[in-house]
């Protein structure tokens, strides 16, 4: 079984950068898939990966992570498309979009195309060739 | 007032020579793209000597490595900088899949190990970088947020980038993707392996820390 824990942006808005990643990381693992309503900043989603990477042990093998935001497609949009979204991604802010973590032990892959993520999950070690794909 | 002055006699000096010292180059991308491969190649080609030791295996660069004083000519212009080799950014590290390659535990943990410290330490350099080529193997999917995380940042710096679609020797190298996937970038087709489309690359260098 696989658990998604949805976070609403206002539950890290108001938390330092620390404060933030700590949070996502610990439902991590938790061996829970974390939805984040909006994104962290460029400088927190490197922050994350550092601090996954300081805290990979023999039980937590790191994390897979994906973003989908509308800025992602501005170079396809057309002009009023492109206004639409800058003005959209001034009143939301990071809200706009949302990210996946998840903890690799669960989520095998993530492939993203850009606007289509698909998730491997992997159920668990003894059943190691059987594979789950879950579209979002 | 006197190191103003000195700044500024050698950035007139370095402009009319076209030449630019001391540059920091880094490497950059995700676990075997090909980074040291072209490392190496830079190397052979302007100091007839290999950087690092490359392997099929993720995770073979696992230490910052530092190539100094590369200088490279080409069509009356001179670029010399410090080439910086560094570990592939991911965001998991299982020593179980060292083990696929035949690799004995003990081996593949301390890799894991540390792998794990060469991510830190790749993200830690970001910011002493004046510019920054990533790495891409054109025959995986570009949109992985490894990749949009490390050129997020390097723009969230002002650090210019330069994109490498490396291993277009292979029959699965699909450049057009990655062209697709960060259109607001230079995107150059290279092998690194076999030497292929260096000449492009080289130029490319020149606009990137020229900018």
């Amino acid at each position: 079984m696989v658990t998604l824990q949805f976070v609403p942006y206002t539950e890290i808005e108001s938390l330092s950068s620390i404060g933030r990643i700590r949070k996502l990381l610990n439902i991590a693992k938790e061996n829970k898939i974390v939805l984040l309503q909006g994104r962290l900043k460029k400088e927190e989603e490197a922050e994350l990966i550092k601090t996954t990477m300081e805290e990979v042990n023999k039980d937590f093998k790191g994390i897979e992570l994906a973003v989908i935001y509308p800025e992602q497609k501005k170079k396809k949009d057309s002009a009023f498309n492109a206004m639409r979204n800058t003005v959209v991604n001034y009143v939301l802010g990071d809200r706009a979009g949302f990210t996946i973590i998840g903890p690799a032990t669960i989520v095998k892959q993530i492939k993203q195309d850009p606007d289509k993520i698909e998730l491997l999950t992997e159920e668990a070690k003894r059943k190691k060739t059987k594979k789950q794909k879950h579209n979002i | 007032m006197l190191s103003i002055v000195k700044k500024f006699i050698n950035k007139v000096f370095s402009n009319v020579f076209r030449v630019k010292k001391h540059v920091k180059l880094g490497l950059y991308g995700p676990p075997n793209g090909g980074k040291t491969t072209l490392a190496n190649r830079i190397c052979q080609d302007w100091l007839g000597e290999n950087m690092g030791s490359v392997s099929n295996i993720a995770h073979e660069t696992r230490e910052i490595q530092i190539k100094e004083q590369i200088n490279i000519k080409k069509d009356g212009k001179e670029l010399s900088f410090n080439l910086v080799d560094t570990p592939g950014i991911a965001t998991k590290i299982d020593y179980e899949d060292f083990l696929k390659h035949g690799m004995k535990e003990k081996d593949a943990k301390v890799r894991a190990k540390e792998a794990t410290k060469g991510v830190i330490d790749s993200i830690k350099w970001l910011d002493d970088m004046d510019a920054v080529i990533i790495v891409l193997d054109s025959t995986k999917n570009p949109y992985s947020q490894v990749n949009v995380t490390i050129i997020g940042n390097l723009e969230a710096r002002k650090i210019p980038v330069l994109i490498c679609a490396n291993k277009t020797d292979l029959k699965k190298s699909d450049v057009k993707k990655i062209k697709a996937a960060f259109p607001q970038y230079d995107v150059v087709p290279i092998s690194a392996k076999y030497a292929k489309g260096m000449e492009e690359f080289y130029e490319g260098l020149f606009v990137l820390v020229g900018k």
